[in-house]
C-alpha cells in the first residue's frame, strides 16, 4: 500500500481515537464515585439487574452523584453479582465487591457512597495495590491467571465502542491496514497460534492456505457456536467485549483477502447475538467497517448469523451447511472449507477464542506471544471450570500450567470437604482423567495423550460423591441425541454405548459389558466420519480406563460406589440420631414419602421414595440422621409404613 | 395432534405472511425465516411451515426435515409459562435431573409438553451459563438457581396464587362496573 494512503488510514483512527480519549478523560476525571456493574449472562442470573436497579434508585433517594458503568464479564462466577466501586473521595482504592444483591447495594450506596464507610465486612478485595485493603492480587484466581484474551473483559462496557477503543482496541486493524496480507500472515505463523476451537490447528497456515487460494471471492467465519452443554468462554467473550473479536476478524479477512464474514452465534444466547449485533453497526459507522475501511481499499461486511442450537453444527462442513440452509450434516474433507467451504467458495473458519488472541498478537508482537505458553502451544487456555469446585467460572490462563495448579489454587479446590476425584475435560468428546493425571500440563498434546481433550474448553471437576458410570452416560445420552444420522456407527452405535450405560446405571449390568463397551467405542470412534462420531467415546474409554471398579461394582456387586445411580441406593434414617417430633424431612419430601413410625421417629417409605436426596439438605445438622446406601436392599427395615398413604 | 389455532395465532399468522415478504426466496433464508415465524409465533405450527414452504417453493417436508434437525424449534404451543429445567454438565452433576423430574410430577407432563391447559410447558435446556449456581431452572424469564426439589413446588403455587389474584382482581372490577 502506498504511504499517502497509510497517512489517510492514521488520520481517520486518529480522529476516533481522540474522541475515544476525550470520552475516557471525561469519565476518569469526573471527580464523583463510579460503580461499575458485571451484566453478562451469568451475572444477570445471578440478579445483577436488580443490583442495577437498586443502585439507581439509591442514587437518586440519597442524592448522589454517581456514574454507573455496566460491563461485561470478569470471569469470577462464584462471586456473582460483582460490582466494582471507585470513590476517590473515600480515600480508598476501587474495592471489589462481591455477590452484591439489591438489599447490599442499598446499602453500599448509602454507607460507601454516601457516608464514606466500605463496610470491610463485605469487601473481597481492592482493585489496585494499597496501604488499606488486601488486592485481589493476592489471590491465586487473580495473580496466577495471564489475561490475553479476556484482558478487557469486564472492564470496559461491551455496548461502547469507544471504550475498547480508549483502551488500544482497534490499533492492531490500523497496523494491519499499513502491511501487505503476507507480513500479517507471517507474523500470526511466528506467533504459533493454534486454533482454539478443538483441534489445535496452526491459525497462519490455515490463512495462509486460504490466501492461496487466489482472488476468488473468499468468506471468513468466527465460530461462537458453543456446542458443548457445559462451556460458555464464546459466548462471555462476545457478551464482554466483542469488538475484540471482530477486529480479529477484520485482520483475518484482510490477511487472506476475504470481504465478508459472518459470526455463527448460537441463538440460544440472545444476549451474545445483540451485543455483537450492535458492536457491528458501531463499527460501521465509525468506519471501521463496511465500504473502504478507514479509508483504505479493504471493504468487510459482517453479518450475524444465528445458529439453532445442534452440536454438531460446530463442526465446520455442518456448520457451513446449516449457513446454506439444509440440515447440518458434516461432509467429507478434503475438500477443506479453505478450498471449498460457503457457498463453494474458499472459507476460512476459527473459533472466537483464535481470532480475539489476533488483536493482542499484532499489538504485542509475535516473540511476545511465543513468551507465554509452551513450546508447542505458545498462549494462554481459557477455561469455565465448573461443577464441584470453590471459585467456578471463567480461568485464563497460560498453556503448560497443570490441571492441579488450575484446580486447587487457582479455583480453590473441592467445596464441603470432599475428595477430588475426577476431572471431565473437552466436554463430550473430552476424556475423564484421575488423581494420577493432576500434573498433566494443559496443553493440545498432554491432554490427547491423556485422552481427554482439549476441545471445547468446558472442565468439570467431580467430587467424590459423583458416579464414573452415570457421567459417562450423561456425556453419552447428550452425543447420541446429537448426532446428525450419516454414518451408522455414530448413530446406532452411540445409541446402544447408551442402552448399555443406561443399564448399569439401573442396576442391569450383566458379566462383558465393559468388554462391550469396548468394543463398541472402538468402532465408533472408527466408522465414524466427524469428530462427534470420532470423540463421543471418549468419556466411556477414559472413565472405564481409570475408573473400572465403578464399572465392575455396578455390574457384579450391583452398587454405586459414589451412591449416585438412584435405582441402586436407598434412603433411610437412622434412628439412633432422628430427633423425636422434628418434622424437617417429613416437610420437604416432594411425595411424601417420610412416615412417623411407632415411636415418633421418622421411617422411608421405599416404594414411595424417588431418592431426590432433599432429606439429607433439610436434616439439621446437629442430627444428621438420613443414610443413603447402595445396594438398596441394605437399608435396615423399620417399620411397615402406613397403608392408607398408599392408596391415593 | 393438531391444535386449532387459537384467534391470537391466527392474528400472528396473517402477521408472518406480511413479514416473509423481505424475505428473497433463497434457500439460505430458510433458517432465519423459521426463526421469524417461531418468534413470532412461539411454535412452528402447520400452517406457518405451509407457508413457508410455498415461499421459497420448497415441499414442506424439506422445511420439517430442517426444522427438527435443529433443537431451538419447538412444534406444540409453549404454556404460558415455559419452565426450562437446566441439564448442562454443571447442573447434571449437582442433580439437576431431580429438578427436572419434580417439575414433571407436579405438573403431569413431560419434557416437551404443555399442559392440557396451555399454563404450563416444560423444556430441557443445556446450560444457561450460571453453572456457579447449579441446579438451575428458569421459570418464565427468571431464572431460579441453587434449586431444590423442595422449592418447586413453592414455585408452582406462586405463580397460581398470582393467577388467582389476578382473576379475583378482575371480578372484582367486572363486578364493580
Ligand atoms: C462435533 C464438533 C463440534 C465442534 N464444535 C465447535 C465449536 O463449538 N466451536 C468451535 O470453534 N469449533 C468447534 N469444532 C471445531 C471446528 O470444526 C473447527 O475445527 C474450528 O472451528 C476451527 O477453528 P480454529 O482453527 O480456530 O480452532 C467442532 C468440531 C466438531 C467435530
Ligand atoms: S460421525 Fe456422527 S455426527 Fe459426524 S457425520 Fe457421522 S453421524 Fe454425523
Ligand atoms: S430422598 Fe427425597 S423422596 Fe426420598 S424420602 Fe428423602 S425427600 Fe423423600
Ligand atoms: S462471571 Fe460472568 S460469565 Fe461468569
Ligand atoms: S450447566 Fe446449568 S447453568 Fe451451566
Amino acid at each position: 500500500m502506498n504511504p499517502a494512503s497509510n497517512e489517510k488510514i492514521d488520520q481517520i483512527f486518529d480522529a476516533i481515537y481522540k474522541e475515544a480519549e476525550k470520552r475516557r478523560n471525561e469519565f476518569r476525571e469526573d471527580p464523583g464515585p463510579k460503580i461499575h456493574i458485571g451484566l453478562a449472562t451469568c451475572g444477570i442470573a445471578s440478579g445483577a439487574l436488580e443490583t442495577k436497579k437498586a443502585f439507581e434508585e439509591a442514587l437518586d433517594e440519597y442524592n448522589i452523584e454517581a456514574r454507573i458503568h455496566t460491563v461485561g464479564c470478569l470471569g469470577h462466577c462464584y462471586a456473582e453479582p460483582v460490582v466494582v466501586i471507585d470513590h476517590p473521595d473515600s480515600g480508598f482504592p476501587p474495592i471489589f465487591y462481591h455477590e452484591v444483591n439489591a438489599g447490599k447495594a442499598k446499602m453500599l450506596a448509602k454507607l460507601f457512597l454516601k457516608e464514606g464507610d466500605p463496610r470491610f465486612e463485605h469487601v473481597y478485595g481492592a482493585m489496585e495495590e494499597n496501604d488499606l485493603i488486601p488486592s485481589v492480587m493476592e489471590f491465586a484466581r487473580f495473580n496466577r491467571e495471564k489475561r490475553v484474551v479476556m484482558e478487557k473483559c469486564g472492564h470496559i462496557d461491551p455496548e461502547d465502542i469507544y471504550d475498547y477503543i480508549a483502551q488500544g482496541g482497534y490499533s492492531s486493524l490500523v497496523k494491519t491496514l499499513k502491511l501487505n496480507s503476507d507480513e500479517i500472515i507471517k507474523e500470526v505463523q511466528n506467533s504459533g497460534l493454534r486454533g482454539r476451537g478443538g483441534a489445535g490447528f496452526p491459525t497462519g497456515r490455515k490463512w495462509e492456505l486460504a490466501k492461496s487460494a487466489g482472488e476468488q471471492e473468499k468468506i471468513v467465519i468466527c465460530n461462537a457456536d458453543e456446542g458443548d452443554p457445559g462451556a460458555y468462554m464464546d459466548r462471555t467473550i462476545l457478551e464482554s467485549n466483542p469488538h475484540q473479536v471482530i477486529e480479529g476478524m477484520a485482520i483475518c479477512a484482510y490477511a487472506v483477502g476475504a470481504k465478508k464474514a459472518i459470526i455463527y452465534v448460537r441463538a440460544e444466547y440472545p444476549l451474545a447475538v445483540d451485543i455483537v449485533t450492535k458492536a457491528i453497526r458501531q463499527a460501521i459507522e465509525l468506519g471501521l467497517l463496511g465500504k473502504s475501511v478507514l479509508g483504505s481499499s479493504f471493504d468487510l461486511e459482517i453479518d450475524v448469523f444465528r445458529g439453532s442450537g445442534a452440536f454438531v453444527c460446530g463442526e465446520e462442513t455442518a456448520l457451513i451447511r446449516s449457513i446454506e440452509g439444509y440440515r447440518g450434516m458434516p461432509r467429507h474433507r478434503p475438500p477443506y472449507p479453505v478450498q471449498k467451504g460457503l457457498w463453494n467458495k474458499p472459507t476460512v473458519i476459527n473459533n472466537v477464542k483464535t481470532l480475539a488472541s489476533v488483536p493482542p498478537i499484532l499489538d504485542h508482537g509475535a516473540d511476545w506471544y511465543r513468551e507465554i505458553g509452551t513450546e508447542n502451544t505458545p498462549g494462554t487456555a481459557i477455561f469455565s471450570v465448573v461443577g464441584n469446585v470453590v471459585h467456578a467460572g471463567l480461568v485464563e490462563i497460560p498453556m503448560g500450567v497443570s490441571l492441579r495448579t488450575l484446580i486447587f489454587d487457582i479455583c480453590g479446590g473441592i467445596p464441603n470437604n470432599k475428595k477430588f476425584k475426577a476431572v471431565q475435560i473437552g466436554g463430550p468428546s473430552g476424556g475423564c482423567l484421575n488423581e494420577e493425571f493432576l500434573d498433566t500440563p494443559i496443553d493440545f498434546d498432554s491432554l490427547t495423550e491423556a485422552g481427554a481433550m482439549m476441545g471445547s474448553g468446558g472442565m468439570v471437576v467431580m467430587d467424590e460423591d459423583t458416579c464414573m458410570v452415570e457421567v459417562s452416560r450423561y456425556f453419552l445420552d447428550f452425543t447420541q441425541n446429537e448426532s446428525c444420522g450419516k454414518c451408522t456407527f455414530c448413530r446406532i452405535g452411540t445409541y446402544h454405548l447408551l442402552k448399555i450405560l443406561e443399564r448399569l446405571t439401573r442396576g442391569e449390568g450383566e458379566d462383558g459389558d465393559i468388554e462391550l463397551l469396548e468394543t463398541l467405542s472402538k468402532d465408533i470412534k472408527a466408522g465414524s466420519l466427524c469428530g462427534l462420531g470420532k470423540t463421543a467415546p471418549n468419556p466411556v474409554l477414559t472413565s472405564i480406563k481409570y475408573f473400572r471398579d465403578e464399572y465392575e461394582a455396578h455390574i457384579y456387586e450391583k452398587r454405586c460406589p459414589a451412591l449416585m445411580c438412584r435405582p441402586m441406593i436407598a434412603f433411610y434414617f437412622d434412628l439412633d440420631l432422628c430427633a423425636r417430633g422434628c418434622d424437617a424431612c417429613a416437610t420437604c419430601c416432594p411425595v411424601e414419602a417420610v412416615f412417623t413410625t411407632s415411636n415418633r421417629k421418622k421411617g422411608v417409605d421405599q416404594e414411595l421414595c424417588v431418592k431426590c436426596g432433599e432429606c439429607i439438605v433439610v436434616c439439621p445438622p446437629e442430627y444428621d440422621a438420613v443414610r443413603k446406601v447402595s445396594p438398596p436392599h441394605l437399608v435396615p427395615y423399620i417399620e411397615k409404613p402406613p397403608e392408607k398413604k398408599k392408596e391415593d | 395432534m393438531n391444535q386449532e389455532l387459537t384467534p391470537e395465532e391466527k392474528e400472528a399468522l396473517k402477521h408472518v405472511a406480511s413479514k416473509l415478504e423481505f424475505y428473497e426466496e433463497q434457500r439460505r433464508n430458510l433458517i432465519p425465516i423459521l426463526q421469524m415465524v417461531q418468534e413470532t409465533l412461539a411454535y412452528l405450527p402447520p400452517e406457518a411451515i405451509k407457508l413457508v414452504a410455498e415461499h421459497l417453493a420448497i415441499f414442506e417436508c424439506e422445511v420439517y426435515g430442517v426444522a427438527t434437525f435443529y433443537n431451538q424449534f419447538r412444534f406444540h404451543p409453549p404454556g404460558k409459562h415455559p419452565i426450562k429445567a437446566c441439564l448442562g454438565t454443571a447442573c447434571h452433576v449437582r442433580g439437576g435431573d431431580i429438578i427436572l423430574e419434580n417439575f414433571e410430577r407436579k405438573l403431569g407432563i413431560h419434557a416437551g409438553e404443555t399442559t392440557p391447559d396451555r399454563e404450563f410447558s416444560i423444556e430441557k435446556v443445556a446450560c444457561v451459563g450460571c453453572c456457579a449456581l447449579a441446579p438451575v431452572a428458569i421459570i418464565d424469564e427468571t431464572v431460579h438457581g441453587h434449586m431444590a426439589p423442595s422449592k418447586v413446588e413453592g414455585l408452582l403455587m406462586r405463580i397460581e396464587i398470582e393467577k388467582e389474584m389476578e382473576e379475583r382482581a378482575k371480578k372484582k372490577d367486572e363486578s364493580g362496573q
